[in-house]
């Protein structure tokens, strides 16, 4: 009885949000440029996934309930021939899902994309942009100096400091390439962004790049989705996606700010 | 038939035990069926302390103010600390130990026909030093600092550096020392497995003749072996980083908690990788000895030969070949070169084949063959159905570009609870259900067999309760839930208003209060087992010989009980035959058992054509 009024519980409530997922597996809206293609993929695993098992429970019910008889012996018919339309299944899927792979990962970012740097500590994310001079400032573990200011420890004799801004949100524009340097200052971080299709682990002693292009205007949740201390489930921040114009109007603001 | 052994071994245990106190010599004996029941019983204690730390995750994730009583409110170290030990203690404690080494020292030797295990005393030293290694572990709670809150993967620079976090510091030394005396026993008690079972099969027991479990265990430990040295290797490592000042896993300039690391360079990922290299070959030895046992039990039930049974033991170990080959699906969003990512998404689709293999023999051995439907063989079924539902979502966290979205959501959490945890404690339950008459007996008295309708009970209230709590997972995961999370609502931080009490998982809040009842509920679908265990025990109904029509030497008279007496007029024991020599007739069927000679005049003619099961 629980379990019926909980049900219908969840069913109202995904029925009320239809746009804001892609049902009926509850993906959360996707607004990312890589993000369709995925959800498509991801969608056709499922539904195969589903088929095989309703196929695979059907067998073995019909097996079980029908009368005996001899038993089973076309080797090749019964093991084989499934084994290999299996392999020819899943072989598909690993193509295809390799392409995706590739087209996303095999290449860098394209030389035009906004650099932005994350850096994962417990148990916050920090973002820095490189300013006008389009380079980031040298950091050094032993002036991180969070109370005064210098989460990141920058250091500020290196020219290429000056201009760099930092900030406790990601605010990006929409429809241009970002190219993400990932960092961690003491723990291994988890970088997501489940509305963007992303997840990157941010790993000490590492640079990791991520890039992708956000599409749709709105406010995402960062999380850390790497088990990283006693405060990891409350790591996170908010990621903006803004029109391009409106983006410019903040990063200029901003620079402003850091000189 | 009165039962008779003649090994050394055995009277020597005479002598030990004509020396000692009756508890001295039952605790610390070499007798390989009693090190069995000593295992079952420790992982019994810890599959108990497992699920219920489990519980209180659940009901923490949905009412996270209710205090814990004598405790108060569950902190999120708390929580971690939940999270890390019921991980490690079902992992290691349960998964591993009851199937490889419980059932492994119980039924093995019996069924190759041998009576005793290669090394006893290095036998009884495992159990002993994993008896250690539990108790270590349940103490590390009770330190300052509290227990490690890292997880069972106990990723560095978070297990590498005490300042890390509450229960990073001595708790995580016991943690380490806990897992590093479990690898030693486990790769002991490996050796001694293997060496059974290459040495002391009796004549006849061929490879080829050899019961799928038999293939279950062997493939195991020779996972066994190379997984856990690698992983003990690794813990003293990462012991070394902690205690001696090496590098191997913290990079320079590794700032934790305002204390600097000015050692050399070492990599975070390099733990990953030896932790995994060991920790994927880690699932399928939990696994393994379960596939072989359903192999054997739905053939037993349906009175049917194993369909296609040397490709079973090819798929077997391939099944174990290809496990040590894809530890990199752990990894794809850990900072791996990309085309890294891509050798090991292929190496992992790849296992689905001889897995699928297995699953297609199940289907075609108890296709129409109108089985009997005794507990241990419905438990044998519930086990196909979760490995089935299990594997299905393997392929799909095997792609790296879904993995890029579903890793480390609840997704993957419903994928390996299914498939290890929920497939796992179906074969361990079928394994006690069907061998519970050669557990409890003994010289003076036949074994006895647990109850039916409780089983019955047992069995579909268990499988419900599985599907339950695991199926919704799947849901909770793809609208983005991330796993080891110590609050899902309520979250401070800029976040947290959009996630994940936000936009993000408001669909899944009815969700997870479904899954904490259904998780109650399956622990409580436990109390008729524990009932039914305690009653059969000491009430049970007198079971036959061989009560289940069984075809393996374990079930032979001379072996049922294990004799512990030696003698010197011992009947040979050999195997005449391949195991599951059942044959259909008119009014039901017949059987041969492998230990039953052939008619001597038909010994050649039976050899060449009936031996091959195909």
């Amino acid at each position: 009885m629980i379990s019926s009024c909980l049900t219908s519980a969840c069913l109202t409530n995904v029925w009320s949000d239809q746009a804001e997922i892609l049902r009926p597996w509850l993906l959360p809206a996707d607004g990312s440029a890589h993000g369709p293609a995925l959800d498509h993929h991801l969608i056709l695993n499922l539904w195969i996934a589903l088929a095989l098992l309703a196929l695979a429970h059907l067998i073995l019910l019909i097996g079980l309930i029908a009368r005996r008889n001899t038993e089973p012996t076309h080797l090749w018919r019964i093991e084989y021939l499934p084994l290999a339309a299996l392999a020819l299944l899943f072989g598909t899927l690993t193509l295809k899902a390799e392409r995706l792979w590739a087209a996303t990962h095999y290449t860098g970012a394209s030389l035009t994309a906004l650099q932005v740097e994350v850096t994962g500590v417990q148990f916050a994310w920090y973002f820095r942009y490189p300013g006008a001079d389009a380079t980031f400032g040298t950091t050094r573990p032993s002036l991180v100096a969070p109370g005064e200011g210098n989460p990141l420890g920058l250091d500020s004799t290196d020219p290429h400091s000056a201009d760099d801004s930092i900030a406790s949100e990601l605010v990006l524009p929409a429809n241009r390439e970002v190219d993400l340097r990932l960092n961690a200052q003491d723990v291994i971080h988890g970088f997501s962004i489940p509305e963007m299709r992303l997840k990157q682990n941010a790993v000490p002693g590492q640079t990791i790049h991520l890039h992708f292009t956000p599409t749709t205007p709105g406010t995402y949740a960062i999380l850390c989705t790497q088990l990283c201390g006693l405060g990891h489930y409350r790591m996170n921040a908010t990621l903006r996606v803004l029109p391009p114009d409106q983006f410019a109007t903040w990063l200029a603001a901003k620079q402003k700010a850091a000189q | 038939m009165t039962p008779r052994s003649n090994t050394r071994q055995n009277t020597r245990t005479d002598q030990t035990r004509a020396l000692s106190p009756k508890l001295y010599s039952l605790l610390f004996t070499t007798d390989h069926r009693i090190i069995g029941i000593q295992y079952l019983i420790l992982a019994l204690v810890s599959v108990i302390i497992g699920t219920l730390l489990s519980l209180l995750m659940r009901v923490h994730l949905v009412w996270p103010d209710w205090p814990l009583p004598l405790h108060g409110p569950i902190l999120p170290e708390d929580y971690l600390a939940l999270v890390t030990i019921h991980g490690t203690i079902m992992l290691f404690f349960v998964l591993t130990t009851a199937p490889q080494a419980g059932f492994g020292n119980l039924i093995l030797p019996a069924q190759i026909g041998a009576r005793s295990m290669a090394f006893p005393t290095l036998n009884a030293a495992s159990f002993w030093l994993t008896a250690a290694a539990l108790l270590i572990l349940l103490g590390s709670p009770f330190v300052p600092g509290g227990a490690a809150i890292s997880g069972w993967t106990a990723y560095p620079p978070l297990s590498a550096i005490p300042s890390a976090g509450p229960g990073q510091a001595l708790g995580m030394d016991l943690w380490l020392v806990s897992i590093a005396l479990f690898a030693i026993a486990s790769t002991a008690s490996s050796i001694n497995t293997l060496t059974t079972i290459i040495r002391n099969r009796c004549d006849g027991m061929t490879w080829e003749r050899l019961p799928l479990t038999v293939w279950g265990w062997f493939t195991a430990a020779l996972l066994s072996i190379i997984a856990f040295s690698v992983l003990l290797a690794a813990i003293l490592l990462l012991l070394c980083d902690r205690h001696g000042g090496t590098s191997f896993f913290l990079p320079t300039g590794d700032l934790v908690n305002g204390v600097l690391h000015h050692g050399g360079n070492g990599s975070p990922l390099l733990w990953l990788h030896l932790f995994w290299f060991f920790g994927h070959p880690e699932v399928y030895i939990a696994i393994l000895p379960g596939m072989g046992l359903t192999s054997m039990l739905l053939a037993n039930f349906s009175h049917r030969r194993v369909f296609a049974y040397r490709t079973m033991i090819a798929t077997t170990l391939l099944i174990g070949f290809l496990g040590i080959l894809l530890w990199g699906h752990h990894m794809f969003v850990a900072g791996l070169n990309p085309f890294a990512s891509s050798a090991f998404s292929i190496s992992t689709m790849a296992i689905a084949l001889p897995a699928a293999a297995k699953v297609l023999s199940w289907f075609a051995t108890t296709w129409r063959s109108r089985p009997s439907y005794k507990t241990p063989m419905l438990f044998a079924l519930g086990f196909v159905s979760l490995f089935i539902t299990g594997g299905l979502t393997g392929p799909i966290l095997a792609q790296p570009i879904l993995d890029e979205y579903l890793h480390n959501t609840f997704f993957v959490i419903a994928h390996f609870h299914l498939i290890m945890a929920m497939a796992g404690i179906f074969g361990l339950y079928a394994a006690t259900y069907y061998w519970f008459p050669l557990i409890t007996a003994t010289r003076t008295r036949p074994g006895r067999l647990m109850s039916e309708p409780l089983g019955r009970l047992h069995f579909w209230t268990t499988l419900i309760g599985a599907y339950a709590v695991f199926l919704p997972m799947h849901l909770t995961g793809l609208a983005g839930e991330p796993r080891h999370y110590a609050q899902l609502t309520g979250i401070p931080g800029p976040g947290g208003y959009l996630s994940p009490t936000g936009a993000l998982l408001a669909h899944t809040i009815s969700f997870n209060h479904f899954i904490t009842y259904a998780a109650i509920f399956l622990a409580a679908a436990q109390l008729p087992f524990l009932l039914n265990l305690a009653r059969s025990l000491r009430k049970g109904e007198p079971s036959s010989d061989n009560p289940w029509h069984a075809t393996t030497l374990e079930w032979h008279p001379a072996l049922n009980p294990f004799p512990p007496s030696s003698a010197s007029d011992t009947p040979e024991i050999s195997a005449y035959r391949s195991p599951c020599q059942y044959q259909s007739t008119q009014s039901g069927f017949t059987f041969q058992p492998q230990w039953i000679p052939n008619p001597v005049d038909q010994v050649e003619i039976k050899e060449a054509t009936s031996a091959k099961p195909e």
